[in-house]
């Protein structure tokens, strides 16, 4: 579902991803941790194009992301769910319309029809009285989960998450999560780069760590946190937990 | 003073219509209102030329912005009044050169305030907006120009203001506006230009007054609304 292959990134002399490969396979679930600056964000901004990159190859749903020409990049885009830390919805439209607004423009609904799919959606995440308001009226929890409605009403196979709760202050963390483990569990597929242990331990079917720009371990959660293979993921882990 | 203002109180409102053209006051709002329309299209245009990134458009619209802001706006006016007759190959009124010239100046301004609001924008918006699979023009249209005009409100009233003083430059190419109309008067009083000045001088300051103070009202309600520091209205 998601490919890629050999992708080297430099950010003028800094080599930000060390020809990375990997796999994602429809369904599953990948948590990617891993240092301050190792490069989780750059990788994971280079799958939908927020970063472009210097050599290598990304398929997403059998797209080559970074082979398209022209607008076909905005049609790849919108197949691909992203949710950023900071959750960046727009401040001049109400939540109804933050979260509608992406199928009136791309998808050519009605306002009525994206209005209708976008209220479903919000009460799926728990937002249902909250529709009128803007975003300025609403928590950080909040806000982010009107973020992933947001990404979800243009029906995307596959969603990205980057660090989706380091943002927020921690009593609202689990109201995130708890909508991403719901998504998780009705398949969607799923890259969630995160430090939250607990999540990654119950929801993900595969871990990468990250250091340097590689990817340089992958396994299940259970392999990873209870025997991780390199000294650098034992050091991340000891530190992560104190 | 006061007799003035009572024998030519409509001709310093409308000028000698409806037995010969508009003028005064009303002229000289319809040439702002009219001129900051226009510059305010145009601006934007200008504005996104210069945040496109594309040389082909940016040079161009660079070279205008640091020319006319480099020249006292009176310029503008002379090189309208000349060129512009050129130009279109047969001689234009004045209210269309005038018209011309404040476009062009408060074009150059206003770009600068939308430029400054599109690149102060934080970037996570576009991002967001490209991610859903939004466009260029989609972008521009739904997500970044609605919030930089929101934000941009109080200085497009205090440049509004500016306008309103620079119609005042018709005067030298005999539009029939506020200034000109009180320039008649005194011709036909002669002796008494400091009370027709003065006159003058308080309509414009009303005018003026009244609206900087709007654009401070708008301001504070921007900052509420957004929770965020605006910019600072200059007085204009
Ligand atoms: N736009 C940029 N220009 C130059 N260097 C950059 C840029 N963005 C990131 N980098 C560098 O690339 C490296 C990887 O950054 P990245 O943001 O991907 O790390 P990260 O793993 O997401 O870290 P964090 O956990 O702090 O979010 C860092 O060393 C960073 O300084
Ligand atoms: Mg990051």
């Amino acid at each position: 579902m998601i490919t890629l292959h050999k992708v080297n990134k430099w950010y003028g002399q800094y080599h930000a991803l060390k020809s990375v490969s990997a796999e994602v396979a429809p369904g599953s679930v990948v948590v990617v941790c891993g240092p301050s600056g190792s490069g989780k964000s750059t990788l994971i901004r280079t799958i939908n194009r927020l970063e472009p990159i210097g050599d290598g190859q990304i398929l997403v749903n059998g797209d080559d992301v970074h082979a398209a020409k022209g607008r076909e990049i905005n049609r790849i885009r919108s197949h691909i769910g992203f949710v950023f830390q900071q959750f960046n919805l727009f401040p001049h439209l109400s939540v109804l319309d933050n979260v509608a607004i992406a199928p009136v423009r791309i998808l050519g609904l009605s306002w009525h029809e994206a209005r209708e799919r976008a209220r479903a959606l919000l009460t799926r995440v728990g937002l249902a009285q909250r529709i009128d308001r803007y975003p300025h009226h609403l928590s950080g929890g909040q806000q982010q989960r009107v973020a992933i409605a947001r990404a979800l009403a243009m029906k995307p196979p596959v969603m990205l998450f980057d660090e989706p709760t380091s943002a927020l202050d921690p009593e609202m963390v689990g109201e995130v999560l708890q909508v991403m483990q719901s998504l998780a569990a009705e398949g969607m597929t799923m890259i969630c780069v995160t430090h939250e242990m607990g999540f990654a331990r119950e929801v993900a079917s595969e871990v990468w760590f990250m250091d340097h720009g590689e990817i340089i371990e992958t396994g299940s959660p259970a392999e990873f946190f209870s025997a991780p293979r390199s000294e650098r993921a034992r050091k991340f882990l000891a530190e992560i937990r104190h | 003073m006061l007799d003035i203002l009572r024998d030519n109180w409509l001709l310093l409102l409308i000028g000698q219509y409806p037995n010969g053209p508009l003028g005064g006051l009303a002229m000289t709002l319809i040439l702002a209102v009219c001129a900051i329309a226009a510059a305010f299209v145009l601006g934007t245009l200008i504005a996104l030329a210069r945040t496109s990134g594309i040389a082909l458009l940016y040079w161009p619209a660079t070279a205008l912005v640091y020319v006319v802001r480099g020249l006292p706006p009176v310029m503008a006016v002379f090189w309208a009044y000349f060129a512009l007759p050129v130009l279109i190959g047969r001689p234009i009124p004045g209210f269309w050169t005038l018209l011309t010239a404040l476009i062009l100046y408060e074009s150059t301004y206003l770009s600068e305030i939308i430029r400054a609001g599109i690149q102060s924008l934080p970037k996570g918006q576009v991002e967001a907006a490209k991610a859903l699979g939004f466009g260029y023009g989609r972008i521009t249209c739904d997500i970044v120009l609605p919030q930089v005009y929101h934000t941009m409100l109080p200085s497009m009233v205090s440049q509004f203001v500016s306008t309103i003083k620079e119609t005042s430059l018709g005067y030298i190419i005999a539009v029939q506006e506020l200034t000109f109309a009180a320039n008649q008067i005194n011709s036909q009083l002669l002796t008494r230009p400091f009370e027709v000045f003065l006159i003058l001088a308080v309509i414009y300051f009303l005018v003026c007054f009244t609206l900087t103070s709007a654009a401070r009202f708008l301001e504070r309600r921007v900052a509420r609304q957004r929770n965020a520091p605006a910019l600072k209205v200059q007085p204009a």
